[in-house]
């Protein structure tokens, strides 16, 4: 039976998302995790709220990078495990496809549920209400750009036992413009500036990476597969 | 041209030239960084902002400069490595990558000292500077993938398409200062039309420019020899090589 392309990716985005969904504590953890690192600042550095509101924009990107990086590592890995990832790469499919609809469930159950979660976040940095749309709109396309970047890294570093620390060296430093663009957008949008220069920076880096990225993770896989 | 380049995918014709080219290189360096050196130590005049603090520019810039020039040769060769399955790209990838840290290194470190009575601060977090902090991760990043992997095949090829990821910082670099309002000052060199700086300071600057390419392509020779004995350790005419010795 021939499948087409489009129910190939939507088959498996279904199963990333199913997958995923019946480990309930490997959804959340990302999540405590980000809670845990933004609860940190405020306790280690003040609890002023002017000087809060000046350090929350990093404060909140930081953190949605480590916490999006903590699950990036196991994007191929359990399918590399069990051999499903090879399964997958010799159904006749292109590679680019599966490649696709794992970073994009990747990105719903991390990327997108930080966002969901980022407005508690910013209520206890003591961001104002009115820059919590761009914060969001930020984030969002921040951490999708991290996956797609993230799934060159993990399609690296997939077949190395150690892997961890050495794809958060690979990716953080492509993250860094991310980090600027974000906080940047973020914290203009905290002092009541227009954020719309950085949210268009960072929507031409999320285009970019979405269409170029696919295809070096493919060929990071097809490296570390064969 | 062809068979020139097929030449060059064979390790022991490389493993020969790079010994050929290495004096050749070398005593090129070393006259050009010694023209440039006393001229722009000794005949060229003090800047009359920064009086004799900017010479430290005759060894900032053509660091800098190298530092992307290294790293475009790397991804460059890797990519050989990569798309042509010759080894020897990878050997030239691997080999460049240390030198083009060091490169990176110098620049950061020579550009924090001027900036020390210049800008009044070791660091800045300017465009500039931070990219050029990124490209040093960058590096480092290339450098401990490799032998991550035990194929040293596949950790090639692995290093060789993150550098190849990493190429889209060199633009980001280089007009770092044109994009954003930096700190670091503009193109003064490589400007259309006239560039920016009289000619008794220039001259030394371009000398030391080309002396530190020859330097890098000296050291870089060394360095590829190495790798090709490592790599093909194995094989016949290495044994005979060294044995001849």
């Amino acid at each position: 039976m021939k499948v087409g392309v489009w129910e190939a990716f939507l088959l498996v985005l279904r199963r990333e998302l199913a997958l995923s969904f019946r480990r309930p504590d490997q959804l959340l953890q990302p999540l405590v995790f980000f809670l845990i690192v933004t609860t940190l600042f405020p306790l280690g550095l003040s609890v002023q709220l002017s000087l809060l509101r000046d350090m929350a924009p990093g404060v909140l990107w930081v953190a949605a990078l480590l916490s999006s990086l903590l699950s990036l590592d196991a994007l191929f890995k359990s399918d590399a495990d069990d051999g499903t990832l090879e399964q997958l790469a010799l159904s006749g499919q292109g590679l680019n496809v599966i490649v696709m609809a794992k970073t994009l469930a990747h990105w719903l159950v991390s990327g997108a549920a930080l966002v969901l979660v980022s407005p508690v976040v910013g209520t206890a940095l003591a961001i104002p209400e009115a820059a919590f749309g761009t914060m969001m709109l930020s984030l969002s396309l921040g951490t999708l750009t991290l996956s797609w970047l993230g799934a060159i890294g993990a399609g690296l570093t997939v077949g190395l036992k150690r892997g961890n620390v050495l794809l958060s060296l690979i990716v953080l430093p492509l993250a860094m413009p991310l980090l600027i663009f974000g906080a940047g957008a973020t914290d203009r949008a905290i002092s009541g500036a227009s954020a719309a220069g950085a949210l268009y920076l960072l929507a031409a880096l999320c285009v970019l990476t979405c269409t170029l990225a696919p295809f070096a993770a493919t060929a990071a896989l097809r490296i570390t597969l064969e | 041209m062809w068979t020139w380049f097929y030449k060059l995918a064979s390790p022991p014709y490389v493993f020969g030239v790079a010994a050929a080219l290495t004096p050749w290189f070398f005593a090129l360096a070393a006259l050009a960084i010694g023209y440039g050196t006393v001229a722009g130590l000794v005949f060229a005049p003090p800047d009359y902002q920064q009086g004799d603090a900017f010479r430290i520019i005759y060894v900032h810039a053509p660091a800098a400069w190298l530092s992307l020039f290294a790293y475009t040769t790397m991804a460059v060769a890797g990519g050989i490595g990569l798309i042509w399955r010759i080894k020897m790209g990878h050997a030239v990838a691997a080999a460049t990558a240390p030198v083009g840290a060091s490169f990176t290194l110098l620049a950061l470190v020579t550009g924090s000292l001027w900036g020390r009575p210049m800008w009044g601060t070791y660091w800045a977090w300017d465009p500039r500077l931070t990219s050029e902090l990124i490209l040093l991760f960058l590096y480092v990043g290339v450098m401990s993938l490799r032998p991550a992997f035990e194929d040293p095949a596949r950790g090639d090829r692995a290093a060789a398409l993150l550098s190849i990821v990493g190429v889209v910082n060199v633009p980001i670099i280089h007009y770092s200062v044109l994009w954003w309002n930096s700190l670091h000052q503009g193109a003064t060199v490589a400007k259309i039309g006239k560039p920016a700086m009289p000619g008794s300071m220039l001259w030394p600057l371009l000398s030391m420019l080309l002396g530190f390419m020859l330097f890098y392509g000296a050291v870089l020779c060394i360095r590829v020899r190495g790798e090709v004995l490592n790599r093909e350790r194995q094989a016949t005419w290495v044994r005979e090589a060294v044995k001849s010795r």
